[in-house]
C-alpha cells in the first residue's frame, strides 16, 4: 500500500509541476513580450520598458520561471495590475462564493445520481429504468448555463421567489448566502448527475450479475443489504472515477455559472482580470484551478486504496 | 433517432449556407424583441434579427467547432499516445504526467488562460476545447499500442525486420481505432457544448457571427421581456447534444462492444 502511495504521490508533485510549466508558458512565453499585451496597443515603449524591468522579464526565462514558482510554493502569486494587491489574497478572498458552490452542487449530484443509478441497475429493463435513463440522456444534453437561465426565468422572473443573481454574502447569515447559491447549485450539480447516474447504472448492473451476489440473496439477505452492502461497495471504484471526473468538470463549470449568476467567484475574478490584462491574476486563478482539478484526481487515486484491498495488499 | 437528429443537424447546417429565412444579421429596429410569430417563426433578437435564421447558422458555428476541436484533441492525442505506449519507459512516464496535467484544463480553463494572452474568437475556442481531448485521445491510443505491441503478429513482423514506422502504421495504429472512433462521436457533442459554453462567456465566437451561446448570453438581458429568446438556441444545443449521444451511444454498441 505505502509503494502505491508513493507512486502516486511523487506523480502527483511531477504532474503539479508540469501544470506550472504550461501556466507559466502560455502567458509569459506564447505572447513573445507578456509587457506589450499588459500595456496594450497604445501604450508607450518607455512604459513597456518599465513594467519589463518592474515584472523582472529583462531575466533569463528559466530564471522567472523558477523565481514565480517558489514564489508560488509560499502562496505568492505576484500582485494584481487591477487591484494592486496579492493575487492570492484575491483568489482567497473570492473563495468562499466558489468553495460553497462546487460543494453544495457535488453534493446535490453524489445524492441524486447514487439513488437514480441504483434503481435503474435494480429495475434493468423495466419502466423505471428506461425513465431514469430518458432523464439522464436530457440532463447530459442540457448546458448547465442554460439550465441556469430556465431556472432564472421560473424561479425569479415568473414567480419571483428568489432574485435573479448576486451573492447576499455570509456575513448576514448562513440562509441567505445559501439561498444565493441554490439555483446555481442545482444547475450545475443535477446536470451534472446525469453522466454519474449512467455510470452507477452501469457498474452496478456489472456486480449485480456476480455470483456472490446471488448467492447472498440465495441465503435469504435482504434486498436493501444485497444492494447496500454487497453491491454498492463493489460498484464503487468506476462510480468514484466517474464523479472524479465529474468534479473536475463541475469546478469549471461553476465558473460559467458565476456569470449566469452574477456571483463574485473565481471564474467572475478571471474573467475581469482578462478584460483588463491583468496577467498575474489569470496566471494565478489558472493555477490555483488546474491544481485543485489535479488534487482531486489524485485523491481519487488514494480514494482506490480504500475502497479496493487488492490495491492495498498489491 | 439520434441518425434522425444528426441528420436534421446536418440538413440544416448545408441549408443554412445557402438559405435562412431571413439575412441572419440583418436589423430592425422596430422589430425588436418580438415574440414567434408567422415572419419569425423563433421571434426576434434585441437588434429584430431573425432569431431561426441565427440558431440554423449557429448549426455551422457548432459543427466547425465540434469538429476541428476532436480533430486537434484527437490528432495531439494520438501522436502523445502513440509515443508513449510504443517507446514505453521514461517517455512513456513523461508523457503520461503531461497528459495528467493536461487534464486539470478543462476546455474553459485553457480559454481563460489563452483568452489572457490572444485575442478571444472562435479560432480559440477550438484550440482550448481540441486541447481538453488530448488525455481521453492519449490514454486511449497508448492502451491499445501497450496491449497490441507485444502480440503475436506485431512480433513476428517485427521478426521479419519491419521497421518501427511500418509497425506503427500497418499492423498496431489500425487495430487501435475503433475504441478512437467512439471517442471521437462521444467528444463530438461535449465539443458543441463546451463551444457555446466559451461563446456565452465571451471566449468563443464573436458578435455579430452567430453562435448558441452568444445568442443566449445576449438573451440573459432581456429575459424578462421576450424568454423565447433564451428557449429556442438552449433547446437547439440540447437537442443537438441529445441526438449526437444517442449516435455515439449506438456506434459505440457497433464498434466496441465491450465498451458498451
Amino acid at each position: 500500500m505505502r509503494g502505491y502511495i508513493a507512486r502516486r504521490a511523487a506523480a502527483f508533485v511531477v504532474t503539479l509541476l508540469v501544470v506550472s510549466l504550461l501556466v507559466f508558458v502560455v502567458v509569459r512565453v506564447l505572447p513573445g513580450d507578456p509587457a506589450l499585451i499588459i500595456i496594450g496597443p497604445d501604450g508607450s515603449p518607455e512604459a513597456a520598458a518599465r513594467l519589463r524591468e518592474a515584472m523582472g522579464l529583462n531575466r533569463p526565462i528559466a530564471v522567472q520561471y523558477a523565481e514565480w514558482l517558489t514564489g508560488a510554493l509560499r502562496g505568492d502569486l505576484g500582485k494584481s495590475l487591477q487591484y494592486d494587491v496579492p493575487v492570492g489574497r484575491l483568489i482567497v478572498s473570492r473563495l468562499p462564493v466558489t468553495l460553497p458552490l462546487a460543494f453544495m452542487a457535488a453534493t446535490l449530484m453524489v445524492v441524486t445520481a447514487l439513488p437514480l443509478g441504483l434503481f435503474a441497475a435494480r429495475h434493468h429493463r423495466r419502466v423505471g429504468d428506461y425513465l431514469a435513463m430518458v432523464v439522464s440522456q436530457i440532463g447530459i444534453a442540457v448546458p448547465g448555463f442554460w439550465a441556469g437561465l430556465l431556472l432564472i426565468l421560473l424561479f425569479s422572473v415568473h414567480l419571483g421567489w428568489v432574485q435573479s443573481g448576486g451573492f447576499a454574502g455570509w456575513s448576514t447569515g448562513l440562509w441567505p448566502g445559501i439561498r444565493s447559491l441554490l439555483l446555481p447549485a442545482v444547475a450545475l450539480g443535477l446536470f451534472q448527475a446525469a453522466v454519474l447516474v449512467r455510470a452507477t447504472r452501469s457498474s452496478v448492473l456489472d456486480v449485480l450479475r456476480e455470483d456472490y451476489v446471488r448467492t447472498a440473496r440465495a441465503k435469504g439477505v435482504s434486498e436493501l443489504s444485497a444492494l447496500a452492502k454487497h453491491t454498492l461497495r463493489n460498484a464503487l471504484i468506476p462510480i468514484v472515477t466517474v464523479a472524479g471526473l465529474q468534479l473536475g468538470q463541475l469546478v469549471a463549470g461553476a465558473i460559467i455559472l458565476e456569470s449566469v449568476f452574477a456571483l463574485p467567484g473565481l471564474g467572475r475574478l478571471a474573467l475581469g482580470a482578462i478584460t483588463a490584462r491583468d496577467l498575474p491574476v489569470v496566471q494565478g486563478v489558472t493555477l490555483f484551478v488546474a491544481s485543485s482539478i489535479v488534487f482531486i484526481n489524485f485523491a481519487v487515486d488514494l480514494l482506490y486504496v480504500v475502497l479496493d484491498p487488492r490495491i492495498r495488499y498489491d | 433517432m439520434g441518425a434522425a437528429i444528426t441528420a436534421l443537424l446536418l440538413a440544416t447546417a448545408a441549408l443554412s449556407l445557402v438559405y435562412t429565412p431571413r439575412d441572419p444579421l440583418k436589423m430592425s429596429i422596430t422589430g425588436r424583441l418580438q415574440g414567434p410569430s408567422g415572419p419569425h417563426p423563433f421571434g426576434t433578437d434585441q437588434y429584430g434579427r431573425d432569431v431561426l435564421s441565427r440558431v440554423m447558422r449557429g448549426t455551422v458555428t457548432s459543427i466547425a467547432v465540434g469538429v476541428i476541436a476532436v480533430g486537434i484533441g484527437a490528432a495531439l492525442g494520438m501522436l502523445i499516445g502513440i509515443l508513449s505506449g510504443y517507446a514505453g519507459g521514461a517517455l512513456d512516464e513523461g508523457f503520461m504526467r503531461l497528459v495528467d496535467a493536461i487534464q486539470g484544463f478543462p476546455a474553459i480553463l485553457s480559454a481563460l488562460l489563452f483568452a489572457a494572452v490572444f485575442t478571444p474568437g472562435i479560432a480559440l475556442s477550438m484550440v482550448a476545447i481540441g486541447i481538453a481531448f488530448v488525455p481521453a485521445f492519449a490514454r486511449l491510443t497508448r492502451a491499445g499500442f501497450l496491449e497490441l505491441r507485444e502480440r503475436e503478429f506485431v512480433v513476428a513482423a517485427r521478426a521479419l525486420g519491419a521497421p518501427d514506422r511500418r509497425l506503427i502504421a500497418r499492423h498496431i495504429l489500425p487495430n487501435t481505432l475503433p475504441p478512437l472512433i467512439v471517442q471521437a462521436t462521444t467528444s463530438f457533442p461535449v465539443a458543441i457544448l463546451a463551444e457555446a459554453g466559451l461563446a456565452y462567456l465571451g471566449l468563443g465566437t464573436q458578435p455579430p457571427n452567430p453562435s448558441w451561446g452568444l445568442m443566449l448570453r445576449e438573451a440573459q438581458n432581456f429575459l424578462s421581456m421576450n424568454p423565447w429568446f433564451a428557449v429556442f438556441p438552449g433547446g437547439a444545443i440540447a437537442l443537438t447534444v441529445l441526438g449526437l449521444n444517442l449516435l455515439g451511444d449506438g456506434l459505440r454498441d457497433l464498434l466496441d462492444p465491450k465498451a458498451a
